[in-house]
């Protein structure tokens, strides 16, 4: 029987720890088929933040670094300027890269430190159990919001795509989701189109994917889907923030 | 071998840069900002990286990066950013990464001031961040010993896979000797454990320090003490001062030791027999030294520029059969070695 759809091979053959509906396993499925299409795997290292894809590593087939909370910019910029020649890549959530990450974030960004940032919003700490993250939106309940987020109290979620677009080091900023097939495919165009800037030594490319955490929103999958698509994106649209196009930083 | 005149901190740079060093990441803080300068200026031209970074913080997760490929690396930091450096210090070690730290320790707590001070003994021996571990603790005592100390810092890191501290001064950042460069040959370590891309040729190597089956910490921070059992076999080090007689024998190092020796020859002088055991390395503490001199010595007399942090390890080196005085100074304060003699002389007074 002929094989039509498999595993992508940058994909390690083990089950995940993630919840029931989330949509990381989307984003490492379409990662992966990046670093394997790119024929990159060998040169590629990766780098976990803390949070829900923490144990990461143990998933991608490269060679893989675990960070600490909010410093994998940080630690990429240390592997990418020891080995400028291999790909390097950091996978964060929003609480590691919104919040205690900021400052990391920004200054790789505005160093165009030339490495891919994959940013998974999905408005929530999700490993500690659903509190408020950076990204949370005005009105949504979570364990440190009980009564809904009240910008008079909790001020007002980021938008990291337009905050980074402002950076002259910032290559490419995109927002996508993983909601529907088409996201999807866009989604996977856009993660293609960072590793290819990294080979063109372009700068910093950050891809956020708007994702779903169905466990702390209280939610079925696809009533969290319906969430993402109708809150969500509204919140925060998608589309190329900043697209730095026939530049070459080396 | 060839001979200069060297700024401490400056001699530091360009022992790291002969020593191998691939990458320096940084962020300025007096008084250490002599190291950054030096690298920016010359690391390129040696085939090296010189970055600096948005924040301490920043800095030592682009050492642990950098490290995690195989890369020789360096940062440097004065006593408040050494604080902010301790998550990431954590990490390294709790990855067994290796990495050269550097602490030209100033006056504290809080923000404290920038004159010389060793008062970050007990952060940089027992407690440089959370966890169970250890780091080397070298404490050079004059710009040669920068130079040596560095050279052996990055070598002992990269043999032990842990990170390794100069505890130095602003007393010995600042001054200028002349210093000899030997002819370095930088011990190249085989990593084969490094994250810089498997080609192909292997599985993934993964660099991490999180294990939550607690079976599986226990094993590691086990097999991580077996290591420092090793080390404190073999690493301990001191200079022995005229001990052999002593009957009051001093303990201190780094800038203090040079007082506290001019004060034990005056002391000679005067016919009192007196002697230093000066430790070169702080972790491993070296307890068969300060066993050695307990032979002859009466009474120990430490002396720190700190309220007394050190006192604690040589108390505990001898399990405290000998009586442990301690003078020290602090917040910038440097002892005279006047003042040295007249507490040796009191402490010799009370026989």
């Amino acid at each position: 029987m002929a094989v039509v759809f498999e595993r992508p091979k940058a994909l390690l053959d083990v089950s995940t720890h993630y919840c029931p509906g989330c949509t990381h396993g989307i984003i490492h499925r379409i990662l992966c088929e990046v670093i394997d299409e790119m024929g990159i795997e060998g040169d590629s290292i990766g780098v976990c933040p803390v949070g829900c894809s923490v144990m990461a590593y143990d998933y991608f087939a490269c060679d893989m670094i675990e960070a600490p909370h909010g410093r994998a910019p940080a630690v990429a910029t240390g592997v990418k300027r020891s080995n400028p020649d291999k790909f390097v890549f950091t996978y964060q959530g929003d609480g590691d890269l919104a919040a205690i990450g900021t400052a990391e974030t920004v200054h790789a960004a505005t160093r165009g430190e030339n490495i891919v940032v994959i940013f998974v919003n999905n408005g929530t700490y999700g490993m500690t159990g659903g509190q408020m993250a950076p990204t949370t939106l005005p009105g949504q309940v979570t364990q440190t919001t009980p009564y809904g987020r009240d910008p008079k109290i909790q001020g007002y979620p980021v938008r990291v795509c337009e905050m980074l677009s402002t950076l002259d080091g910032t290559a490419l900023a995109q927002r996508v989701a993983v909601d529907s097939v088409p996201h999807i495919k866009e989604a996977k165009k856009a993660i293609r189109k960072a590793f290819e800037n990294q080979k063109d030594k372009k700068g910093f490319s950050i891809i956020e994917v708007l994702s779903t955490c169905p466990t702390n929103w209280g939610l079925s999958p696809i009533e969290a889907i319906e969430r993402l698509r109708n809150e969500v994106i509204p919140y925060y649209p998608l589309g190329v923030y900043k697209d730095k196009e026939g530049e070459n930083n080396d | 071998m060839e001979r200069k005149l060297m700024k401490g901190n400056e001699a530091l740079a360009e022992a790291a840069i002969r020593a191998g060093c691939k990458c320096f990441f940084g962020y300025p803080i007096t008084p250490q900002t002599e190291i950054s300068a030096y690298l920016a200026k010359n690391f390129a031209k040696a085939g090296g990286l010189f970055l600096q970074a948005e924040s301490e913080i920043a800095a030592i997760n682009m050492v642990l990066g950098a490290s995690s490929t195989g890369t020789r690396v360096m940062t440097s930091s004065s006593s408040p950013g050494i604080s902010l450096k301790s998550e990431g210090i954590s990490y390294i070690a709790g990855s067994d990464l290796p990495a050269v730290i550097i602490n030209v320790q100033r006056g504290g707590p809080g923000l404290g001031g920038i004159q010389p001070s060793q008062a970050d003994y007990w952060q940089a021996t027992k407690a440089l961040g959370h966890g169970d571990f250890q780091l080397l603790v070298y404490a050079p005592a004059s710009v040669q010993e920068m130079v040596d100390m560095v050279v052996k810092a990055f070598d002992k890191a990269d043999e032990y896979r842990m990170p390794a501290m100069i505890l130095a001064d602003g007393f010995l950042g600042q001054m200028m000797e002349p210093i000899e460069f030997p002819e370095i040959k930088a011990e190249q370590v085989e990593k084969p454990w490094a994250a810089n891309g498997h080609g192909g040729k292997r599985a993934h190597n993964i660099i991490n320090s999180l294990y939550l089956k607690p079976e599986q910490l226990e094993k590691n921070v086990f097999e991580r003490y077996e290591r420092y059992e090793k080390i404190k076999a073999t690493e301990a080090d001191a200079e022995m001062y005229l001990t052999e007689d002593a009957e009051i024998t001093l303990v201190a190092y780094g800038a203090t030791a040079r007082v506290v020796k001019s004060a034990v020859n005056m002391a000679r002088e005067q016919g009192i027999k007196a002697g230093l055991v000066r430790p070169k390395t702080l972790w491993p503490f070296p307890v068969k030294q300060i066993n050695e001199a307990a032979k002859s010595a009466e009474k120990f007399l430490v002396v720190e520029m700190s309220m007394g942090q050190m006192i604690d390890d040589v108390k505990l080196a001898i399990n405290c059969s000998k009586p442990v005085e301690f003078m020290g100074r602090t917040g910038g304060m440097i002892m005279k070695p006047v003042e040295v003699l007249e507490e040796i002389k009191k402490i010799g007074g009370k026989k």
